[in-house]
């Protein structure tokens, strides 16, 4: 039997969400971002929100988001995604607005912004990548960035006497009474990709409530910018990520774990 | 039912905007524009008109705010003074590059740095020639009255629905903080969120329905598509000048001498010509009313006619050089203004008037001739 | 008619606030008029001035050089405006805390004890009042109506209860104003 005999409707038992273009992902082979992606777009779908969901699209290897969300998205400056999204939200109350950020974006340019939005507990869903480098502009080091880890920019590794400790953006704004729902997850195995599944369904319905931001972590690997195979790259996230961001809820319905 | 009240420049803006029927306001407080979001929040018009008014973390904040507020194809404004308006320029630059409608006014106060919280107009050459990275411009309203901070409210929303671009509203701390009658025009509804996705869901982020995907952005990697992206501008801004250019001539007809003078400059400079022509020197005022585009024809005609051209701004000089282009050395053009937040008082301006242009004109004139010649 | 009003003191003497009621009973009076003041931290316990245009015609600039009328409340104002004052104008000053009275003759000078008689009213805060009411006796370019009827507009309605205290002190104002024709001699109208 041919391939081509196979590849027929009927035998069809699994397929990529419609809210997925068809473009080719711009990510590297192994990189979490696709599974990130398809995610939400199945969230969305699942949800049938399609017609009342915006997305804001960050700067970083996600810039492009766009590209391969097949929703009305907006593309922000560095780091300002929470800002645009705070004032879509206030101005289309009843949609469903998230941002998609990497660690530079989120953690580093647009700490301030994070915060506030947190802080006012905007009804939005932020989706937050840490992959503890920047991927887009080649490797550099991120304030996820683990001690020791060596970028670009931490030829030596980081220190942190001189370039301080990573920083672990999911408990610091939990604290904050604006949010609602705050959680680490990773999407490398089905196991955890089906866990940050619903988190993410929950994080979009949590929006609903009215009740402030839905935050999700998401660990992820970088496989080019760490210099490691997929594999590798995901054996050593377990190791060395893992530790350090531990996965699991930080906050449910408003109550710190 | 037009409606006449005493208020500052910065309230009469507020109010303007609540009464243009604007969706939201986002902004973060600085001398000497405050009072605009003070009026905005003390008004409560979340319940006036249900727009959104917002006091965000910080000027980048604001703007991006206003960002996606605008991609939403609602109608937003911010405002600010000049050092603000450099945090906002990259986010006005996106507004540009990503073609949406938004209102920016910019209180001008004197500069480099934090510089002085006093009037100043030295954000000319950052509002006119671009500001921000990349090739754009803005349509740039600068109003000399408290009357029109209120009427170019709508005149800049209008200009940006027109043409899908920012606007800005140059003021300065002097039209900003002074009062004078204003008639404000009537509340106009706001658009419903019915009405918003029917005019604007061709490109705005209204929500996916069996149409194609909406995206808001200025990104274009394909530097053939970038290149179109950007002639597409240049071809707006081609258009505002052959349609929505505004200015206005005081007393030009008989003219033997030229003052060219916007905001609040345009107000001193009037009375100085008033001075000089109770002293029997014929001189008129050509005020900009838009920066960008520019009166360069009107300029250049009236080139023809007079001896002299005192380009007046209080700035160390910065609109000078474009009044210079205009008139293609045809004759003298010099500049006044006082810096570091004095302003210049119509006595100043007309001496300015007889010393740099009246006494030397004629001298000038024939050297520079000569020189050509040469 | 056209007139050009410097008002100049300290922040808290009700200058701003003054110059805004001169600026409401103009309108009032459909008259064009500007207010333009000073602003931010010199206001704050520091000198404070509003120049105010009354005029028939549309205003030019709302900024100036020299002045119809300079109502002078401390000494740093006189200082800096009483040579602002045209040949043949106006200076009204209040005579408290100032040590160098002023010295043109080619100018119309008068004097208020505004502070002296807002304290035998017993409110002190209708101190720029009195001084108002004194300019409206040299220059009576608002009628007293306009005037009331510009109190009404710049208050808030929560003071409108005050609106006959400050009619009252604008007539003491009218009543005391006293004119200074030469240095050492000081006369009553």
């Amino acid at each position: 039997m041919e391939v081509l005999d196979i590849i027929k409707p009927e035998n069809q038992v699994f397929c990529k969400t419609k809210l997925l273009t068809d473009a080719t992902l711009s990510y590297c082979p192994g990189c979490g971002h696709g599974t990130a992606h398809s995610l939400t777009m199945e969230v969305v779908e699942e949800m049938g929100i399609v017609e009342d969901t915006i997305g804001v699209a960050p700067v970083g290897c996600s810039v492009l988001a766009y590209d391969f969300m097949n929703i009305d998205m907006t593309q922000a400056a560095h780091g300002r995604a929470p800002a645009v999204a705070t004032a879509i939200a206030r101005l289309w109350p009843d949609k469903y607005v998230f941002t998609y950020q990497g660690d530079g974006d989120l953690a580093a340019i647009g700490t301030a912004e994070t915060i506030h939005a947190c802080n006012r507990g905007e009804d939005i869903v932020i989706i937050f990548i840490n992959n503890g480098i920047y991927g887009m502009t080649g490797g550099q080091m991120a304030p996820t960035t683990l001690e020791g880890m060596m970028t670009s920019t931490s030829p030596f590794g980081r220190e942190a006497k001189t370039m301080g400790l990573p920083i672990k953006m999911t408990e610091l704004i939990a604290n904050l009474p604006g949010v609602f729902y705050a959680t680490r997850q990773a999407v490398h195995t089905h196991k955890h990709a089906r866990k940050a599944k619903k988190a993410i369904r929950k994080a979009f319905e949590n929006t609903r409530l009215k009740k402030g931001i839905s935050f999700i972590e998401i660990v992820s690997n970088c496989n080019s910018g760490w210099k490691m195979t997929p594999n590798e790259a995901n054996k050593w996230m377990e190791e060395h990520m893992f530790p350090y961001f531990p996965l699991g809820d930080i906050k449910v319905n408003g109550k710190l774990k | 039912m037009s409606e006449l009240k005493l208020m500052k420049g910065n309230e009469a803006l507020a109010e303007a905007t609540i009464r243009a029927g604007a969706d939201a306001y986002f902004g973060y407080p600085i001398t000497p524009q405050s009072e605009v979001i003070e009026y905005l929040m003390s008004e409560r018009p979340e319940k006036r008109t249900g727009m959104v008014v917002l006091q965000a973390e910080s000027e980048l904040a604001a703007i991006n705010m206003v960002y996606g507020a605008a991609s939403t194809g609602k109608k937003v404004m911010t405002s600010s003074s000049s050092p603000g308006i450099s945090l906002k320029l990259e986010g006005i630059s996106y507004l540009a590059g990503a073609e949406l409608p938004a209102v920016i006014v910019n209180v001008v106060r004197g500069g480099p740095g934090l510089g002085t919280i006093q009037p100043s107009q030295a954000d000319y050459f950052q509002s006119v020639k671009g500001g921000g990275h990349g090739d754009y411009h803005l349509y740039v309203l600068a109003p000399s009255s408290v009357q029109e901070m209120a009427d170019f409210v709508e005149d800049a929303f209008d200009i940006a629905f027109k043409y899908r671009t920012p606007v800005l509203i140059l003021s300065d701390g002097l039209i900003g903080q002074m009062m004078e009658k204003v008639v404000l025009k009537d509340q106009q509804e706001r658009l419903t969120d019915e009405e918003v996705i029917k005019r604007y869901d061709t490109w705005a982020t209204t929500g996916k329905t069996n149409r194609e995907r909406n995206i808001i952005t200025s990104l274009d990697l394909v530097p053939e598509k970038m290149e179109a992206r950007v002639h597409k501008l240049m071809a707006k801004y081609k258009k505002m000048a052959e349609e929505d250019l505004r200015y206005e001539k005081i007393e030009c007809d008989d003219a033997e001498y030229l003052f060219v003078a916007y905001g609040s400059s345009a107000r001193i400079a009037q009375k100085a010509v008033e001075l000089g022509r109770a002293k029997g020197i014929k001189v008129g005022l050509l005020r900009p009313i838009t920066l960008f585009p520019y009166p360069k024809q009107q300029l250049f005609e009236l080139a023809d006619q007079v001896k002299g051209i005192l380009s007046v701004e209080l700035s160390a000089g910065q609109m000078v050089e474009d009044v210079k282009l205009a008139v293609e050395h045809k004759v003298p053009v010099e500049h006044f203004g006082r810096t570091g937040g004095i302003i210049h008082t119509p006595e100043e301006v007309l001496e300015a008037l007889e010393q740099k242009i009246i006494k030397n004109g004629s001298i000038r004139h024939h050297k520079t001739r000569e020189s050509s010649i040469l | 008619m056209t007139e050009e009003i410097i008002i100049a003191g300290f922040g808290g003497q009700g200058v701003l606030s003054m110059g805004k009621i001169l600026a409401y009973s103009g309108i009032m009076n459909n008259q064009e008029v500007s207010w333009m003041p000073s602003y931010g931290p010199e206001m704050r316990g520091g000198t404070a001035n509003v120049t105010v245009i009354l005029s028939d015609e549309r205003i030019s600039s709302p900024y100036l050089k020299v002045f119809d009328t300079a109502i002078i409340l401390n000494q740093q104002s006189m200082d800096k405006f009483e040579e602002s004052v045209k040949p043949g104008g106006i200076l009204l000053y209040e005579p408290q805390g100032i040590y160098q009275h002023p010295t043109r003759t080619d100018i119309n000078i008068y004097q208020i004890e505004a502070n002296k008689l807002a304290t035998e009213m017993g409110n002190k805060k209708i101190f720029n009042m009195v001084v108002l009411g004194a300019y409206l006796k040299i220059k009576p370019i608002v009628e007293l109506e306009n005037v009331l009827d510009g109190l009404k507009k710049s208050l808030p309605e929560r003071y409108h209860n005050l609106i006959p205290l400050n009619e009252k002190a604008i007539h003491v104002g009218m009543d005391n104003l006293k004119t200074k024709i030469f240095q050492e001699k000081t006369v009553t109208i």
